[in-house]
């Protein structure tokens, strides 16, 4: 019989990182994450693990990058400010190919806002928070389960292409108890750290480096990442589609609002209106092949989202044009109810119909 | 006839890449670079050595050392260090810091490393000024020094007093050794070796953190010939900060002439 265990989705990102191997965690403690800084200096220990608790976040991220460059996996978990004072290293990240695991477990902002959940990271996340031109996986979640899952993958496909990967948390997932089977993700074939500098021993040194004055040296590396960017995008979307095949109206949503929003699908349906809903779970490489293919039938989209409209950009470019979409934001740390959504479902689909 | 005509005066070090330098004629930065790697083949751990870099004139120093290198944001070297040696318990790890890269924007980073006895060691250079970025105010600049963004001299009652890093770090519990040296003189120079030596012995030994700063130059934005820059070292900058050995662990006897003045 297969065990399950009852843990908040901060414990269960923090197991299942310790399960793919994660022994060294850097962090500094922010509500609503904290359970997982904490978890981490219990458990590691039991492992021969460490955690180190940095004098700020921004030194935590660093912490993580010369443990990263040195071959380990290695994770941390923060929220809100903390996230904002890690993007610096993210960029540095970036630059030298080091794979890491950020949990982000978002709060109300901007600012310190509230400790509320909130999904406002989502540019910040998706779009390489801090300077330069690059991105991250952003995995997002919509329960305690897919947290585990997701962390578990997360490690492998930092790991294969040398990026680093966001879990997508809110305070909602991030504390709520669920029952968790942990498993291990797929295999994936993974690529030697021979870059890892910890020590050249008798060979060649290793530099893990990202500066130089040289303008076609620095262009060779863009595009270096660029091209792993564009196999990211060609191969690494994922998702899940719910009744999409006939829908004349596509709800688009992801983590706690799409768990919500598939609750509104459902009663949607019961009702008999031909709705349908696409659940993101790949942020960056952003879901847009479902959406692409749905488009060419759907009359309507409904984007929902706990910001003030920040993956809508995302849907609209999928979409290109092919059919109208509407946003239903919910602010301030608060979610949406599935009523609600039912409601608003309920009457783009009297929209959407009349346009026939 | 001279007697060491035939006989090798200098051979290099294998501690050293031998690319050439990139630094200004007559800085200091080369010296340093030269006894580190030279102290670290004499300890025979070339091969296990992890370097950590700084944001500064020294940005580019990976390709002249002969070990594995992580290049850090400015600032944050002993957070990257702090990594590596988590991660890499068998290596020695050191970071190579400039005065505005350790004492102003990554004081914090430092001083924290310290606290928690981090088995790394610092090398701190400190020339009174930022280099890199064109001559502006170092947090050790001296009181009345004209730099790019102290036009008129640094005021004490605007911009403060220049920072005493050794001092400070003496008094960190964390901090097994601390040391004080320069590059004004040859005599200097070997002075200043024997301190990094000693530095990355305590690090061996898993004694805690290790910090030796290095008075050094900048001929260009002091506006000087190498030879008047070291004199202005010894004249200028050396009576204002702590000099010598501030802190020995006690299993280290005090180098000799080591003690603070």
């Amino acid at each position: 019989m297969v065990q399950k265990l009852l843990v908040k989705g901060n414990e269960a990102v923090s197991e299942a990182g310790i399960r793919a191997g994660c022994r060294l965690f850097f962090g500094y403690p922010i509500t609503p994450s904290s359970e997982i800084i904490e978890y981490m200096a219990r458990r590691l220990p039991e492992v021969g693990g460490q955690m180190v608790q940095s004098e700020s976040e921004v030194s935590a991220v660093y912490m993580m990058l010369g443990a990263a460059a040195a071959g380990e996996r290695v994770m941390t978990g923060t929220s809100g400010c903390g996230f904002s004072l890690m993007q610096e290293g993210m960029s540095f990240l970036a630059a030298y190919h080091l794979p890491v695991v950020v949990v982000d477990v978002s709060r109300h902002g901007p600012a310190l806002g509230n400790l509320d959940p909130s999904q406002g990271d989502y540019f910040q996340m998706t779009r390489g928070g801090g300077h330069g031109d690059y991105y991250t996986f952003v995995l997002a979640p919509s329960g305690v389960q897919e947290a585990a899952d997701l962390t578990a993958l997360s490690f492998d496909l930092a790991d294969k292409y040398r990026m680093q990967a966001i879990i997508a948390m809110d305070g909602v997932l991030g504390q709520m108890m669920e029952p968790v089977e942990f498993r291990d993700p797929p295999a994936l074939e993974l690529p030697a750290k021979d870059w890892a500098t910890r020590g050249k021993g008798n060979g060649p040194k290793h530099d893990a480096t990202g500066y130089t004055l040289d303008p076609v040296v620095s262009e060779q590396r863009a595009v270096a990442m660029a091209d792993k960017y564009d196999l990211v995008r060609a191969t690494e979307q994922r998702w899940e589609a719910f009744e999409t095949a006939d829908a004349d109206l596509v709800v688009v949503a992801y983590g706690t609002a799409g768990r919500i929003a598939k609750a509104a699908v459902h009663m949607a349906r019961e009702q008999g209106q031909k709705v349908g809903l696409i659940r993101p779970i790949t942020l960056w490489p952003f879901a847009a092949k479902p959406i692409e293919a749905v488009a060419q039938t759907a009359k309507g989209f409904l984007v929902a989202e706990m910001n003030i409209g920040q993956m809508v950009e995302d849907v609209r470019l999928a979409v290109n044009g092919k059919a109208p979409v509407w946003h239903h934001r919910t602010l301030g740390g608060l979610m949406p109810t599935a009523e609600e959504l039912a409601e608003r479902i309920r009457l783009l689909v009297g929209e959407v119909s009349t346009h026939e | 006839m001279n007697e060491t005509a035939g006989k090798p005066v200098f051979t290099p070090t294998e501690g050293m890449t031998g690319k050439p330098l990139h630094y200004c004629p007559g800085c200091s930065h080369g010296i340093i670079h030269r006894v580190i790697a030279e102290v670290l083949a004499e300890l025979g751990v070339l091969g296990r050595t992890v370097g950590i870099g700084p944001v500064g004139c020294a940005s580019f120093c990976e390709q002249y050392f002969n070990i594995d290198w992580v290049g850090a944001a400015h600032g944050r070297a002993p957070a990257v260090a702090t990594g590596v040696r988590r991660a890499v318990p068998e290596a020695v790890v050191f970071t190579y810091q400039g005065d505005g890269d350790l004492a102003a924007i990554g004081i914090a980073e430092a001083i924290h490393a310290a606290m928690r006895g981090e088995k790394i060691t610092t090398i701190f250079v400190n020339n009174a000024i930022y280099g890199m970025t064109g001559g502006q105010m170092a947090p050790t600049t001296l009181v009345g020094m004209k730099t790019s963004t102290t036009p008129y001299g640094r005021i004490a009652a605007e911009h403060g007093q220049p920072l005493d890093i050794p001092k400070l770090f003496a008094e960190i519990p964390g901090a097994a050794y601390v040391a004080s040296g320069s590059t004004d003189s040859p005599k200097a120079v070997l002075q200043t070796k024997k301190y990094i030596r000693r530095a990355f012995e305590t690090q061996m030994a898993g004694q805690g953190y290790s910090i030796v700063s290095v008075l050094a130059n900048c001929p260009t934005n002091w506006g000087m010939t190498p030879v008047q820059s070291m004199a202005w070292i010894r004249q200028e900058l050396m009576p204002h900060f702590t000099m010598g050995e501030l802190k020995v662990p006690a299993n280290l006897e005090p180098a000799k002439g080591g003690r603070p003045e």
